[in-house]
């Protein structure tokens, strides 16, 4: 109980001082995740919308295929992109294996997947109420696709961040494809993992009371946008 | 009159239900308002011709064709302000720009509507969002007009409203064919009647005549019940 308490105060300490180490090590992670999350919505969104107003063979196929990646393993996934980026694998030559870039491919494949199939269900269901308007006034398929993502952005703005929660909060790939190296590939999650395996708590705890509480704002954040969205544009 | 669409042999089969049946037509009237209960097929029957639907047998032919637009029972409105509601229809019309806003800001100013530009589209009332629906219409200029019970949940100021707006599109020369289940709105309303019952047209007639005496006995029967 006293090893706890102390350690919890050397964790504050460590927030209020601003420790350097500490805070590099979260810039990292916000770096990584924000990079994954961006290029996760950019490369997801569309596919989410097309799966909903597309009509192509195979749909229903990948529609459940999407579904079903959203629960990929973290380490499956890291595991994955360590063989492509590997000295030997198809992408060795880039060099890439142990870097910031490595753990931001990384996580966008484990958080793409995540965003197309929400993006999916809330364009499907503006798709049910928006498609004979749309059709009326003479809009193509891609057309109305765009539209619809154009306006569900608030409802999509929680896809983005229920993806950016997923990514800042896991330790498989980046682990896996970083290597967690000091200074260089650290993250909060992978530092938590070894500095609590190692015995060093104050870290590891100001790391997890730092995690927690971003993970926590987000969430309020989405909701609160959520609600002004709701009550400016119905 | 030359009739500006012609039905034939109209058919929609939806698994066992044949909701639209043998729909034979030729519509010249400038404002023909379709009648029948609940279930008829007026929904079915308008975005059949509008091409929403395609129909399981028979032929929807254009002689020439017509600039189209359809108001629906309930206005869909994208969530962005009133103007940009009406641009959008104008950009996917292919309408330039400049000539997009000049449209709009007629269209809105034509349905009152013109200090509401900058709101939000979907916090407008029913009513409001309504002559938004048909603003977005009007500046597309169609020469043929869908409406589907477009007053049906409005209170009477803005049942009057929508009908006086319907009524100046027919005056500007636009084809009126629209659906409703109020007998009075349908006398205000129609040069022409045609009165569906379970996918079938059991009459067409002039209004006057229509509603003089319907020479088709379910179509009377209707027309006592609603006035009861
Ligand atoms: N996609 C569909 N599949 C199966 N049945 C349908 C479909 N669309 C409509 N129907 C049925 O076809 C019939 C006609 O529907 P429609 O909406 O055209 O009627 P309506 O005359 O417009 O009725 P209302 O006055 O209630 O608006 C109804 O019995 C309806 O249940
Ligand atoms: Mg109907």
């Amino acid at each position: 109980m006293n090893e706890i308490s102390a350690s919890l105060q050397l964790a504050a300490s460590l927030i209020a001082a601003a420790d350097a180490k500490l805070y590099g090590i979260v810039a990292l992670s916000l770096r990584v995740s924000l990079s994954a999350t961006v290029i996760a919505c950019v490369v997801g969104m569309p596919i989410g919308a097309w799966l909903a107003v597309g009509r192509f063979a195979g749909r229903r196929v990948l529609i459940v295929l999407f579904n079903g990646m959203m629960g990929l393993p973290p380490v499956a996934v890291g595991l994955l992109i360590y063989l492509l980026l590997s000295r030997a694998g198809p992408l060795g030559t880039f060099g890439l294996l142990f870097t910031p870039t490595a753990m931001i491919i990384a996580q966008s494949v484990l958080v793409a997947p995540i965003v197309a199939a929400l993006t999916r269900q809330v364009i499907a269901d503006a798709w049910l109420e928006y498609r004979e308007q749309l059709r009326s006034l003479g809009a193509s398929r891609p057309r109305a696709a765009a539209t619809l993502l154009w306006d569900g952005r608030f409802s999509l703005s929680t896809a983005a961040l229920a993806g950016f929660g997923r990514a800042i909060a896991e330790v498989g790939t980046v682990m896996i494809v970083g290597g967690n190296i000091d200074g260089v590939t650290r993250v909060m999650t992978t530092t938590i993992a070894l500095e609590t395996s190692k015995g060093d708590l104050p870290l590891a705890l100001a790391l997890g009371v730092i995690l927690i509480s971003l993970v926590l704002a987000i969430n309020a954040v989405a909701y609160l946008l959520r609600g002004w969205a709701a009550r400016r544009w119905g | 009159m030359s009739s500006y669409l012609q039905l034939s042999g109209l058919d929609l089969v939806e698994g066992e239900n044949a909701i639209v049946r043998d729909v034979t037509l030729e519509l010249a009237a400038r404002r023909t308002l379709i009648l029948g209960p609940n279930g008829a097929g007026k929904s079915t029957l308008l975005r059949l011709i509008h091409g929403l639907l395609r129909p399981t047998g028979g032929t929807v032919r254009w002689p020439q064709p017509l600039r189209q637009a359809m108001v629906f029972q309930r206005p869909v409105m994208l969530r962005t302000t009133v103007f940009k509601n009406v641009i959008y229809g104008l950009k996917l019309a292919g309408v330039k720009d400049g000539e997009r806003e000049r449209r709009a800001a007629a269209a809105l100013e034509r349905v009152g509507l013109a200090h509401l530009g900058a709101r939000p589209a979907r916090v407008l009332s029913g009513g409001e969002q309504q002559r938004v629906a048909l603003a977005r219409a009007w500046a597309l200029e169609p020469q043929v007009l869908f409406l589907d019970e477009p007053t049906a949940s409005l209170d009477p100021a803005s049942n009057r409203e929508v009908e006086r707006i319907i009524g100046e599109f027919a005056a500007a020369g636009t084809r009126i064919l629209m659906t409703t289940h109020n007998l009075g709105q349908a006398r205000r309303l129609a040069d022409e009647i045609i009165y569906i019952d379970d996918g079938r047209v059991l009459e067409q007639a002039p209004a006057a005549a229509f509603f003089q005496q319907p020479r088709n006995a379910r179509a009377a029967a209707f027309i006592r019940e609603e006035l009861l």
